[in-house]
């Protein structure tokens, strides 16, 4: 049996480039990140700090204008930016699933449930109509689909949202990936379904066997879902390790300005704390650490210097120390 | 007495019943499908609607004119024209021409064009370029002219014809369907079959092409005029349908010599003939337009 992560990211950079070239746009920048089998990542960080843009490459969907500039991402002790698209054809939907930012609108309105479930069984393995439906009510039977002999029939306007959510988590699961990338499943749905799709996906997560990267920028919803928990900041992780860990002590002061601006009951009645400032422009990032203009501890050399990589027992933190800390450079 | 009623019709209504009465109640253009479902009846049964034999006439009988006037007979009901031709029996027999040249020919140029448009729409790039600028160089030619030329250069025949009219037309399909797939590749459901692994052909064959065969079909429609009075015009000027096939685009250009002494029955029917169908085309494919396209059908 092959040990080691299921997936890991080495130093991946995506970037956009402008059709002239002259603007380039460090969407994901220098990422590394690992998940192993069975266990579920959190991504977190707020709209444009390169979540989604993680996501598309890991699958290798990315809009014409991107590029993969540099990096590793060894999946199952494969490279998939080596593969070819075909090869890559062949990994997507089997091996890695994805359920998308709106599940919503992921079905098309002029096929049945049991046609767009059983598609990619189709595709993948190549089996017969009837085989692929008879799997297709199995999968709906898995995400609690009541009576799915006669829902497979139906079409997607004639479910509800959390039904049709449920639907795109069986098309996510229906050929026993090892891996699925959920963008943010749960942003169009109100929070009691929100609650009841989180837990089934958890059960299917554990039926399965399946690793989980979830990317959302709900902290809550980390806390509940996640093992392990990686914070994006303008394209680059800033913080990753054991999520309980990363809660009660973070690093980073970003990591702790998130946590810190969560409202809570006990808080009563005063002002939301919010993060001063404003994201950096990714295509003109700071020469420093992108987090310093906002940082309320930065100091002479976080303006000057990008942090390395740092690592402390089982965790990352790209923040330069400020007091005597036991972290050594990644590159020692 | 007055709640029982109501509640009875809201239990007992099917679901196809409502779905119908939606149609029926809704501005269902009438007369121009009756019009246009008569053309299609008298131009399969044409064999057996004729009274006469639409391309040999008899020399004897010439000119003469409709029944009701004088000189004409009931034997000829619409008059004969220069050959001694039956009029109406060849206007049933046009009705057939206009029929097979109108439908085939929009159903390639349909063809060519959505295909085109999918492929140019959904794979962008270089193919899309090189499909977009041929499409403006194309709708550059005026399309009369350019079908003209086409049909000097191949010759007259029905099928040429029907050929000519489809390359001649299909950028209009081409346009309009590469604009709804550029909307529709940005989906989420097809972001969906990409991420589940489908391959391009599969998601435009699965994905893309049924959801833009509205927009074609109702296109065709509209098309279906045009491409009508293409023929005609291609007939009339002698370089559409050759004779002796009965054209109503023919019958036009023959008969325009007599308009002037007094001959009008030879112009009138196949004009009208042009007219009715062109205008009942375009009537059915406006209200097929509004009644499918979501944005004017107010959900």
């Amino acid at each position: 049996m092959r040990t080691g992560p299921l997936l890991e990211i080495q130093n991946l950079s995506t970037h956009y480039v402008s059709a002239q070239g002259t603007r380039v746009v460090r969407a994901v920048d220098e990422v590394s990140l690992r998940i192993d089998a069975g266990e579920t990542l959190g991504i977190v960080g707020e709209s444009g700090s390169g979540k989604s843009t993680l996501a598309l490459t890991i699958l290798r969907v990315l809009p014409p204008a991107a590029r993969i500039v540099s990096g590793k991402m060894l999946f199952e002790g494969e490279d998939l930016v080596q593969k070819s698209d075909t090869e890559m054809r062949h990994v997507r939907g089997k091996r890695i699933a994805m359920i998308l930012q709106d599940p919503m609108a992921s079905l098309n309105p002029l096929f049945t449930i049991g046609d767009q479930v059983a598609e990619p069984i189709r595709v993948h393995e190549g089996t017969g109509r009837a085989t692929a439906w008879s799997r297709a009510r199995e999968l709906l039977k898995a995400v609690r689909i009541p009576s799915p002999e006669t829902r497979v029939n139906q079409y997607p306007h004639e479910m509800s949202g959390g039904m049709r959510q449920r639907i795109v988590g069986a098309i996510g699961i229906s050929c026993e990936p090892r891996l699925l990338i959920a963008d943010e499943p749960t942003t169009s749905l109100d929070l009691t379904i929100q609650a009841q799709y989180l837990n089934l996906l958890r059960e299917l997560q554990r039926a399965h066997g399946l690793a989980l990267i979830f990317i959302t920028h709900n902290l809550g919803i980390v806390a509940k879902m996640c093992d392990q928990l990686a914070v994006m900041y303008a394209g680059r992780v800033v913080e990753s390790g054991p999520v309980s860990r990363i809660f009660n002590a973070p690093v980073h002061p970003y990591t702790e300005a998130l946590l810190n601006s969560i409202p809570r009951m006990s808080d009563g009645p005063q002002r939301l704390t919010a993060i001063e400032g404003q994201p950096p422009d990714l295509a003109a990032l700071p020469p420093g650490c992108s987090f310093a203009p906002r940082c309320p501890r930065a100091f002479d050399r976080c303006r000057e210097e990008a942090p390395p990589e740092y690592f402390l027992d089982g965790r990352t933190a790209r923040c330069w120390p400020r007091r005597t800390r036991s972290m050594s450079p990644a590159a020692a | 007495m007055t709640i029982t009623t109501q509640v009875e019709t809201i239990g007992l209504e099917p679901r196809a019943a409502s779905r119908l009465a939606g149609i029926r109640s809704g501005d269902f253009p009438v007369i121009p499908a009756l019009i246009l479902l008569g053309i299609a009846f008298v131009a399969i049964f044409a064999n057996l609607l004729a009274p006469h034999n639409p391309e040999i006439g008899s020399l004897t009988a010439r000119f003469r004119p409709p029944f009701w006037q004088t000189g004409g007979s009931t034997k000829y009901l619409l008059g004969t024209d220069q050959l001694g031709r039956d009029v109406l029996s060849r206007l049933i027999f046009g009705a057939r021409v206009s029929m097979v040249v109108g439908f085939t020919a929009v159903i390639f140029a349909g063809v060519i064009g959505t295909a085109l448009g999918i492929l140019s729409g959904y794979l962008g790039g270089w193919v899309d370029q090189v499909i977009m600028r041929v499409t403006d160089t194309w709708l550059a030619l005026p399309a009369l002219t350019f079908a003209i030329f086409l049909a000097a250069i191949v010759g007259p025949s029905m099928w040429n014809i029907v050929i000519i009219l489809g390359v001649t037309y299909w950028t209009r399909y081409a346009r309009v369907i590469r604009g709804e797939v550029l909307s529709l590749k940005e989906r989420e459901f097809v972001r969906l079959a990409i991420v589940a692994g489908c391959s391009k052909w599969t998601i435009m064959r699965r994905h893309i092409l049924p959801n833009i065969i509205n927009s074609a079909i109702v296109l065709g429609t509209l098309m279906l005029g045009v491409v009508i009075i293409t023929e005609a015009t291609l007939s009339f000027l002698g370089v559409g349908v050759p004779p002796p096939e009965p054209a109503w685009g023919v019958m036009l250009s023959d008969g325009k010599q007599g308009l002037m002494v007094g001959r009008w029955w030879l112009t009138i029917f196949p004009g009208c003939c042009i007219m009715l169908m062109v205008l009942s085309a375009n009537l059915l494919g406006d209200w097929l337009r509004v009644k499918l396209d979501p944005q004017l059908r107010q959900l």
